[in-house]
């Protein structure tokens, strides 16, 4: 960290992930923005782990953050995988018609 | 100064392109204001030191998981409009939610302090006088190899479940039967014929011709139809 203070990092990444967690609220019936929204809370958490391990020149959290960026990639793979075969049986990717399992 | 300068640019066009994704009406704007939203992280990791987190970032979200994105939303025949509905009922609790979240945050900000025996504590500290590259490098395969191999069985997890759970049987798709093939005869695909000497295959059809069917009445060969040897 050179110039910029860690604390604007964390605002950034707070806003982020606050941006995320609202998005999952305000597209409640499309499961592909869903996941979106997701992706953006994950994309928070890691530039949490970044700005942590430049301000602490420490580099543990920057394999972290890799760790995370796989999980992102699996998520959002399986993730898009259920829905294609969910739109293939059911004609749509509602989230309020997944009931089949009555959960 | 003009790195700060250039770290307020990319974190407001990074907090407006994740405005716009969860706002857009359109899931494939939402898409490609994910990709800028990427982009714009990945330039905030490039200020903050982490080259090579940087351009993972681009190759991995942008490329792949950006990409898959954006080929779901277009291949799914889906009524976008539609699923917009709610959002009056939904933006409501969902600004409370976010507005509560952010103030918790904020006060965990606010309060927070750096342990003066935290800079003590690290685990691997950065080397100096290599890259960013070559320092993840040589510990991401020694002391964090677990890690690294979990990763990647988490990748094959995926990538067998997503085959898995997307591969269906079509009627026109073409399997290794192995018991038929095992459970044949040389009979069922060969013939053997007594060609006299100078006398060529052309006039007994040909090395390829197919095996003629067993000689039957003209009705039912034409039910049969191209069905050669099936008889």
């Amino acid at each position: 960290m050179i110039d910029v203070g860690l604390g604007h990092y964390l605002v950034v990444s707070a806003i982020l992930l606050v941006l995320g967690i609202f998005g999952i609220f305000l597209n409640r019936k499309n499961v592909i923005v869903i996941l979106m929204s997701i992706e953006l809370i994950l994309l928070a958490v890691n530039l949490n782990f970044v700005a942590f391990s430049a301000a602490l020149n420490d580099l543990a959290g920057q394999v972290m953050a890799m760790l995370v960026l796989t999980v992102a990639a699996a998520e959002a793979a399986i993730g898009l995988a259920i829905v294609v075969i969910y739109f293939r049986n059911r004609g749509s990717i509602q989230v309020e018609d997944v009931n089949l399992m009555k959960g | 100064m003009i790195v700060a300068t250039f770290f307020y640019l990319f974190a407001a066009i990074l907090l407006a392109s994740a405005a716009m994704v969860v706002s857009a009406r359109n899931p494939v704007h939402s898409v490609l204001f994910l990709i800028l939203a990427f982009f714009n992280a990945a330039a905030l990791f490039l200020i903050a030191g982490a080259e090579f987190l940087a351009m993972i970032l681009v190759i991995v979200y942008v490329g792949a998981v950006a990409v898959l994105f954006l080929f779901v939303v277009m291949m799914l025949d889906v009524d976008f409009a539609q699923l917009r509905g709610g959002i009056q009922r939904y933006w409501v609790v969902g600004a409370a939610v976010g507005a509560v979240l952010f103030i918790e945050l904020a006060m965990v900000l606010g309060g927070w302090a750096l342990a003066p025996a935290a800079v003590k504590l690290r685990m691997s500290p950065v080397p100096s006088g290599v890259s960013n590259t070559e320092a993840l490098g040589r510990i991401l395969y020694t002391d964090y190899v677990f890690l690294f191999q979990t990763a990647g069985l988490i990748l094959m997890v995926a990538m067998i479940g997503a085959i898995v759970l997307t591969l269906r049987d079509r009627k026109t798709s073409r399997h290794q039967d192995i018991r038929q093939q095992t459970e044949r005869s040389v009979a069922e695909t060969l013939e053997m014929m007594s060609l006299s000497l100078g006398a060529g295959t052309t006039r007994s059809g040909g090395y390829l011709r197919p095996k003629e069917p067993a000689p039957e009445p003209a009705g039912e060969h034409a039910d049969s139809g191209g069905h050669g040897h099936g008889h």
